[in-house]
């Protein structure tokens, strides 16, 4: 079979992300919500990662490096925010954290 | 090989993403750990084939590792069973696949009108001389290391800010964690 090309990954990336973002605007839990934006975040670094590549550059992979080390930063301060939220109202459900809302 | 190894990986890559998202059998949030747990193996596999084989271990390290039992300790500790199964607003559930598919469709004719034809044109024009594609990187944990921290052009200032930041979040967890005192 044939090598595939870049675009081929920019497609799967591309479809990676979409799927990640209809996650997050159609679930309402917010554990899943963060696990979608956890594979947008994938899905950018999967075209970086095959950019780097098929242009003869590591910058792309370096910076692919960092955006996992914040990634994981991320997510453990946004689980203890959920976690915290939990304790105060006893929900994870968006439709239920609506205050701010009109 | 390759092609059938990346065709293995993206698909089980966007097949279990989407059993992330939209489970048909199950709304338990530890099954969508899981499958991202998959997802995030498979997107390795493509990084292996992307010779990334640095950012391969660390992808299974820092998100099939580290990030995963987070998720399921907070899974575990919120206790969601209950509230599994809730009406889906379906106005919003239409609108949102309507807006994502679109969005999804321009990527997509805007990627086939960058690399569509034009690259085949590109080489008929000039058969005969040799192309010159630029040498495919390897991106070993030796090369990675070199790009990360040479001296003239490398990245030793964005890496210690970036260790300050871990430092913030962590002091941030352990504050957002606590119990107030009262």
């Amino acid at each position: 079979m044939m090598e595939p090309t870049l675009s081929q990954y920019l497609l799967v990336s591309g479809a990676l992300f979409a799927i990640g973002l209809l996650g997050v605007i159609v679930r309402r839990n917010l554990l899943i919500i963060y696990m979608s934006l956890e594979l947008m975040l994938n899905a950018a670094n999967v075209a970086l990662v095959a950019m780097s590549r098929f242009n003869g550059n590591l910058d792309g992979q370096v910076m692919v490096f960092f955006i996992i080390t914040v990634a994981a930063a991320e997510v453990s301060v946004g689980l203890a925010l959920i976690v915290a939220l939990y304790r105060k109202r006893q929900t994870a459900d968006v439709e239920d954290l609506a205050t701010m809302k009109l | 090989m390759e092609g059938t190894l990346f065709n293995i990986f993206a698909g089980l890559t966007l097949l279990s993403a989407f059993m992330v998202v939209a489970n048909p059998f199950s709304r338990n949030p530890v099954t969508s750990a899981m499958f991202l747990v998959t997802a995030m193996i498979s997107i390795s596999g493509l990084f292996v084939l992307l010779g990334a084989y640095f950012l391969a271990a660390v992808q299974i390290l820092v998100y099939a590792g580290a990030v995963m039992v987070l998720f399921l300790f907070v899974i575990m500790l919120l206790d969601l069973r209950e509230a599994a199964r809730r009406k889906l607003n379906l106005i919003s559930l239409a609108m949102g696949i309507m807006a994502v598919g679109a969005l999804f469709s321009v990527y997509k004719s805007s990627l086939e009108s960058t690399y569509g034809e034009a690259p085949q044109q590109h080489e008929a024009a000039n058969t005969g001389q040799a192309e010159a594609k630029p040498a495919k990187v390897v991106g070993s944990t030796r090369a990675l290391g070199q790009a990360l921290f040479s001296k003239d052009n490398g990245f030793i200032l964005p890496f210690e800010i970036v260790s300050i930041l871990l430092l913030v979040a962590m002091v941030g967890v352990i504050l957002l964690s606590r119990k107030e005192p009262r």
